[in-house]
């Protein structure tokens, strides 16, 4: 991994540019570019089938586009493999929760440190001296950092699928973040909960976003117009694999076109505050 | 009657007119100093401990730190949050500061929270996080006495500038300060206090109007702890697990009162949903707890029995039969069998003993509840599990208890003999009064409520009861509430209620029927018991109040109710009654803080459901608008059936 030098807030983090993406003769991304600065929640709305996770997938390396490129703190990352990309700081959480069930809730997290474990498999399984002392040291980051920042404490000795949903997500939230990414995409962490669940994301993500301890950059695909609205420093707006407009929350919401192809449509507009 | 006990106990061998909590604070915290254990706090999934050393460092900081923020003598300073440390050291703190504390219920809505820092008059606000100081925050305008708001947890606090918020850390350093400049000044202001000082300023829950503030001395919170502690003596090496309101008065008593007089240890769970698998691990020696937690608890057992299998079923079942007729026969102080103690002890290791260490109740010498009224199957079901229960009868205004079941002296309908120095009488209407050095110096500023209240020493309690031929002590219910049946003779609702909420299906039951023809019950449902009892039926529902209207439901409902109604005289058994479309919630000021319910505020809002249950209808319509806890509101068109009961 070439990459690794430091990126100043308000730098760019990742750019996309010029990205298409088709599958057939379907073009899922139409020229696609934009740029995402250090220390910002940028999100990225659009109706449905406008290309969101599609770019997301492009980003963590799950899908690669047939043209354009992709920088990361600089270099281009186009043909590399998602778990190398997580080894460079990208973390993401998916629109349906992609949670191992049968494994507890610290389990999971702990899966989401696997890139920062040194030993390797044979000091591993007879967990001497180094591994040990190691593990502990994973513990207490999870225990202290994670587990305290989502509040599932109450659960931590669960398995993921007898929770509910809400609290699923949280758990995927909590093992992207045990990843200690710079980068985080965040695919619909909203979608399916309830008001109360809801308002607990949104300020987990805003203590992911600026706490001290985290400064991490998201990107965050979401259909609540309102929790966007808050606390996006910038939003993109997708139309049928188009790039409408890359702005501020009250620029977007200004621009005719995308209240024609978006916003315009009440319903969708409508908050649940 | 006047009450002479054996005092085993003598800690501190009497608690003088000179003592206070500070001093007694003072000298505990020198005596065990960093060799023992104050408290623990479970903490990133860890138990931390603090030693009395820490514990005193952290008050004395707080307390010197106030000072320098202005508290003067008699200032009121207010808490609100979860049971943690900070939460106790700022109380202590308070008090060393010869301030007075105000606790606040943490679920206390705004319009409560205003109220209660207004009326008391309070100063400083020691919040735990965000959320307190976001509450302090929106009111702090409207409250011109309060100067400052304190918190101690900076989760979420990065944003906040404002002028009035300061942090604990920052208090304490203000302390440190102010000792470097005056060293002798915190042992200065421990020494000035006087026992007959206002220690606390408690708020009363108020079933029927605005909460009132009783003002109680360091003399009858000392009291209380060493009378209770004279009956069932604990020891400094035991450990107790504080997870219940703080500004309830019980716990004060059992942290405060008892707490410091004893020394034993309080453990902090980490989490208010956390605090049932964190007694577990810690196995306290000493308990106390409303009945809605020992109901919480049979409810548990009962739930998890129905969903066992077969075998572990009869196991519980022979295991129960046992505990059962042992227990009937301890309280009817029989002789036990040698045969029966042989079973008893099968029963133990066959079910009892893995079912209490569920619970954490395996190390409990005596576990007590009070607050409430309990039923007596409640109570009968932890004597056959082999639990020390015991009940206590008590009000804010003794600052904790007056009567409690002695050791091999309990009887389930009565809540036991006065403690020491204690004295307790029966009016001529039948209310109960109580005499002893813990009851309270009166009201805050509400000279005819103290007066109403306090009379030649003796406090009215407000409660109908009668002492027994035993010398127990039999509480009916409020003087209010007690209800007059078709023939005139006098019952008591709480009974009825509690003997309903035995079943695991019935989280709540309002039993209506005074100077009425016949007694109707209105049932609150358990959503996840009867929802977890409909999925294994097959039942279709989406929300609670369809769940409540299925008529499977009504005959499940049905079948507790008959089981409730045997054994009752036949006036007494409820007739009729209805599922109500919600769970009754102090929210909605339906029920007070601790779960008492407001009758007459009920009566009212439920108007149209008490007449169609005195009328001849089998459903009525109701159509009303429901706030959810997230601030949603749901308006609410539904048919609820009137259901009558096969007798």
């Amino acid at each position: 991994m070439s990459v690794s030098k430091d990126i100043k807030p308000g730098e760019v983090l990742l750019e996309l540019e010029n990205i298409q993406m088709f599958f057939g003769k379907v073009c899922a991304l139409n020229g696609v570019s934009t740029k995402i600065k250090k220390g910002e929640i940028h999100s990225v709305i659009g109706p449905n089938g406008a290309g969101k996770t599609v770019m997301m997938n492009c980003i963590s390396g799950l899908y690669h586009p047939q043209k354009g490129n992709i920088y990361y703190k600089g270099e281009k990352i186009n043909g590399m493999s998602p778990h190398n990309r997580a080894k460079l700081g990208i973390a993401r959480t998916f629109q349906k929760v992609e949670v191992f069930g049968g494994m507890t809730v610290l389990d999971n997290i702990r899966l989401g440190r696997h890139i920062h474990y040194k030993s390797g498999i044979i000091s591993g399984s007879l967990y001497l001296g180094q591994t040990a002392k190691e593990e502990i040291e994973h513990r207490k980051f999870i225990e202290e950092e994670i587990i305290d920042l989502l509040e599932i404490e109450h659960i931590r000795h669960k398995p993921v699928g007898m929770l509910p949903y809400g609290l699923q997500k949280r758990v995927e939230l909590g093992r992207a973040i045990a990843l200690e990414p710079e980068l985080l995409l965040l695919d619909e962490p909203l979608a399916g909960l309830n008001l109360e669940e809801v308002e607990d994301m949104a300020r987990f993500i805003l203590d992911v976003n600026q706490e001290e301890r985290w400064k991490v950059t998201c990107l965050l695909v979401e259909h609540d117009m309102g929790v966007v609205m808050d606390l996006s420093d910038n939003v993109f707006v997708l139309n049928f694999g188009n790039m409408i407009v890359d702005g501020t929350p009250e620029e977007v919401q200004g621009n005719p076109e995308v209240v024609k192809a978006y916003l315009g449509e009440e319903d969708l507009y409508a908050t649940r505050r | 009657m006047q009450q002479e006990d054996n005092v085993a106990f003598s800690p501190t061998d009497k608690i003088s007119k000179d003592l206070t909590i500070p001093k007694l604070f003072y000298s505990q915290a020198k005596k065990y100093g960093k060799e023992r254990v104050a408290m623990r706090e479970k903490e990133y999934g860890i138990w931390r401990p603090i030693t009395w050393n820490d514990y005193f460092e952290n008050v004395k900081y707080i307390a010197l730190g106030l000072i320098s923020l202005g508290l003067e003598e008699g200032d009121k300073v207010a808490m609100i949050g979860d049971n943690r440390p900070e939460g106790l050291w700022a109380e202590m703190g308070a008090l060393c500061a010869r301030g007075v504390g105000v606790w606040l219920f943490q679920d206390s809505l705004l319009d409560e929270v205003k109220y209660i820092l207004d009326h008391s008059d309070t100063k400083f606000l020691v919040g735990e996080g965000q959320e307190e100081v976001d509450k302090a925050l929106s009111i702090f305008h409207e409250c011109p006495k309060l100067k400052k708001i304190i918190w101690d947890d900076p989760k979420g606090m990065r944003n906040y500038d404002q002028d009035c918020l300061i942090s604990l850390k920052e208090v304490m350093r203000l302390g440190r300060e102010l000792e470097k400049e005056k060293p002798n000044l915190f042992e200065e202001l421990v020494n000035k206090g006087h026992g007959d000082e206002v220690a606390l300023l408690f708020y009363t829950s108020g079933t029927t109007a605005l909460p009132k503030g009783a003002l109680l001395s360091h003399y009858n919170m000392l009291t209380m702890g060493k009378n209770l502690m004279t009956v069932d003596p604990c020891k400094d090496t035991d450990d107790y697990v504080s997870y219940l309101p703080f500004a309830w008065i019980g716990e004060q008593m059992m942290s405060i009162s008892c707490g410091l007089q004893i020394g034993y240890t309080l453990n902090f769970p980490e989490s208010t949903e956390t605090s049932q698998e964190n007694i577990r691990e810690i196995g306290p020696h000493v308990m106390f707890a409303p009945p809605r937690m020992y109901e919480q608890m049979t409810r548990t057992v009962q739930v998890k029995y129905l969903d066992s299998v077969w075998i572990k079923r009869k196991s519980y079942e022979i295991a129960s039969y046992i505990g059962y007729h042992v227990a009937n026969l301890k309280f009817a102080k029989k002789h036990i069998p040698f045969y029966w103690r042989i079973l008893e002890w099968f029963a133990y290791l066959l079910v009892q003993k893995k079912l209490k260490d569920n619970l954490g109740l395996t190390r409990v010498r005596n576990a007590y509840t009070g607050g409430a009224a309990m039923g007596p199957d409640h109570f009968r079901f932890f004597h056959s599990l082999g639990v020390n229960l015991k009940q206590i009868y008590g009000q804010t205004e003794v600052a904790g208890i007056s009567v409690v079941h002695r050791n091999g002296d309990i009887k389930f309908d009565t809540v036991g003999r006065p403690i020491p120095e204690t004295e307790v009488k029966i009016t001529e209407e039948g209310e109960i009064l109580t005499k002893s050095p813990s009851v309270f110096i009166g009201y805050y500023k509400n000279p005819e409520a103290t007066e109403k209240t306090l009379k030649d020493g003796w406090l009215y309690s407000g409660d109908k009861g009668f002492i027994d031929e035993d010398g127990h002590l039999v509480v009916f219910d409020r003087t209010k509430d007690v209800m007059t049946l078709r023939d005139g003779k006098p019952f008591a609702p709480q009974y009825l209620e509690t003997r309903l909420k035995f079943s695991p299906y019935v989280k709540d039951s309002w039993v209506i029927g005074d100077n009425k023809d016949y007694i109707t019950a209105v049932i609150c449902i358990d959503y996840s018991v009867v929802g977890n009892w409909a999925d294994t039926k097959k039942l279709t529902y989406t929300s609670y109040p369809e769940l409540a209207q299925k008529q499977e439901v009504y005959d499940l409902v049905e079948e507790q109710i008959i089981k409730a109604n045997k054994d009752l005289p036949e006036l007494a058994k409820v007739i009729k009654f209805i599922n109500l479309y919600k769970e009754l919630d102090a929210d909605d000021d339906e029920l007070t803080r601790t779960r008492k319910l407001r009758r007459a505020f009920v009566e009212k809002r439920y108007q149209e459901i008490v007449s169609a249950l005195y009328s001849d209808t089998d459903v009525v319509h109701i159509d009303t608008t429901i706030k959810y806890e997230d601030g949603r509101q749901v308006h609410i068109k539904n048919d609820l059936q009137i259901r009558k009961v096969r007798n």
